[in-house]
């Protein structure tokens, strides 16, 4: 289970919690997010933008 | 002998505008403040005065008082984000048009002998104040809180508009500046086409949205978790109870008011994005929004009766961003004065044209990739403009590259 960053608000999609208000499940897994899946927050950032956590060293948003 | 003069120690930052705010919560007031007066004196003068006020009277202020360049430090924005005070005031404008709303809608069912072009003036200036309460509606359905994006809908539900915010949020900031948005408009497209447009498709974008995140809950589309649903339960009693205790003499008065309150919101839409489109990458995907996808308004005077609304480029380019901390950019599409005058330009197509193709051309330098353009007039605006087909490359600009230019502006 990993979690995913939006690069401009700072949004976290977190598989093991997935997102009640949207319709994810708990344990959906980023990779299968829709295609056009994009940030429920600020919508200007879509999938291929998400950012994995393990990834970046910092997770704060440059907004 | 010289004497060494000691560093200034440095000033904490302090927001001029801090209480300048408060302007936007006491202008909606406008409204009902015609129809009171008129009640206490029995002068029709106060039915016009504040409509005039609101769209000549702004306008005026704007050309007195100019524009406002001046940007919070970045340092700062943490703070002033994390401020109540400014949420606060955000939350005091709801009971203002609520109460606006009822005395101005109970005023006219009450007073018959109003002569049809007064009546107008009331029913007119109560659909501005709408405006007002779409605007704030903008404000709080950015939030991420319950009660922000609960604010958010008793307020748009107020002129049967609470399916904004999710037109809003998931549809228009998400394709803006595109030709597949229906809220943002096309060069050489008057205000009145793009209604047509604006209007119906942006509920049924907001209903497709709403009925797509439905089905992943395995709910049906008429759901109370549909937001729309929950905005036609405040707005259905509403405008029923209205009717059902006033009578038929109500109904013209909330259907007139109703529309001009979302007409205000489709005019804001229009002059927004005017002929500015992001342009397709290699990939199939548009490139991300930047400030220049959008008009932007630096006038002070307007900019305080609507919570930085007009601070647009920065609104888009970063949506989560609260009114108080919204900053300029230098080389930005630049409107001429704020949206109350750019509304009555846009009333007038032929004023509209002759006020903004030159200033779209130049804010694109003359590059046709970069205007989104109304089909059926591209080659006759092209010729007329002197617009080419340069075709200039796409830069996809990261994050961090725009970071770096946005710190650019803030010492600028």
């Amino acid at each position: 289970m990993s979690r995913y960053q939006c690069p401009e608000c700072g949004f976290v999609y977190d598989e093991k919690t997935g997102d009640a208000y949207q319709g994810y499940p708990p344990g959906t897994r980023f990779a299968d997010l829709p295609d056009d899946y994009n940030c429920p927050d600020c919508s200007v950032r879509d999938k291929p933008d998400f950012v994995k956590l393990d990834d970046v060293d910092a997770p704060a948003s440059p907004r | 002998m010289t004497a060494t003069i000691p560093a200034p120690a440095e000033t904490p930052y302090r927001d001029r505008k801090r209480y300048a705010w408060l302007l936007s919560v006491i202008a909606p007031l406008g409204a009902p403040a015609g129809p009171f007066l008129y009640m206490q004196t029995g002068d029709t003068f106060w039915l016009w005065v504040f409509l005039v006020g609101f769209y000549l009277g702004t306008t005026a202020l704007d050309l007195l008082f100019g524009e406002d360049l001046s940007n919070p430090p970045e340092s700062e924005v943490p703070r002033l984000e994390a401020d109540q005070y400014y949420r606060y005031i955000t939350w005091a404008v709801v009971p203002v048009l609520w109460f606006g709303f009822l005395y101005n809608v109970i005023f006219l069912a009450t007073h018959p002998e109003l002569a049809w072009y007064h009546w107008l003036a009331v029913a007119t200036v109560t659909g501005s104040m709408l405006g007002f309460g779409l605007n704030l509606g903008h404000e709080l359905g950015h939030k991420k809180s319950w009660i922000d994006r609960k604010f958010a809908l008793f307020t748009l539900s107020l002129g049967f508009y609470g399916h904004f915010a999710v037109e809003h949020n998931r549809g228009h900031h998400r394709h803006v500046a595109t030709p597949e948005d229906p809220a943002s408009s096309r060069m050489g497209e008057n205000i009145y086409r793009f209604a047509t447009r604006e209007l119906p498709g942006g509920f049924f974008r907001a209903w497709d949205l709403e009925s797509e995140r439905m089905e992943r809950l395995g709910k049906s589309d008429w759901s109370l978790d549909n937001e729309i649903i929950q905005g036609w339960l405040i707005s259905v009693p509403l405008y029923a109870g209205l009717v059902a205790y006033y009578g038929s003499v109500m109904v013209p008065i909330l259907l007139f008011i109703a529309f001009w309150g979302m007409f205000q919101l489709t005019s804001a839409n229009y002059i927004e994005h005017y002929g500015l489109v992001r342009r397709k990458l290699a990939n199939g995907r548009y490139e991300q929004c930047q400030p220049h996808h959008s008009w932007n308004s630096n006038h002070i005077a307007s900019n305080l009766v609507v919570f930085h609304l007009q601070r647009h480029s920065d609104h888009h380019a970063h949506p989560t961003r609260a009114y108080q901390s919204l900053r300029d950019f230098p080389e930005l599409p630049r409107l001429p004065v704020g949206y109350f005058g750019m509304f009555m330009a846009a009333y007038v197509p032929p004023l509209w044209f002759s006020l903004m193709n030159h200033r779209l051309v130049e804010a694109v330098g003359g590059d046709a990739s970069r205007i989104n353009f109304e089909p059926a007039k591209k080659a006759r605006l092209m010729k007329r403009y002197g617009i080419r087909d340069v075709a200039s490359p796409v830069a996809n600009t990261t994050t961090r590259e725009r970071a770096a230019v946005e710190q650019a502006a803030e010492g600028a």
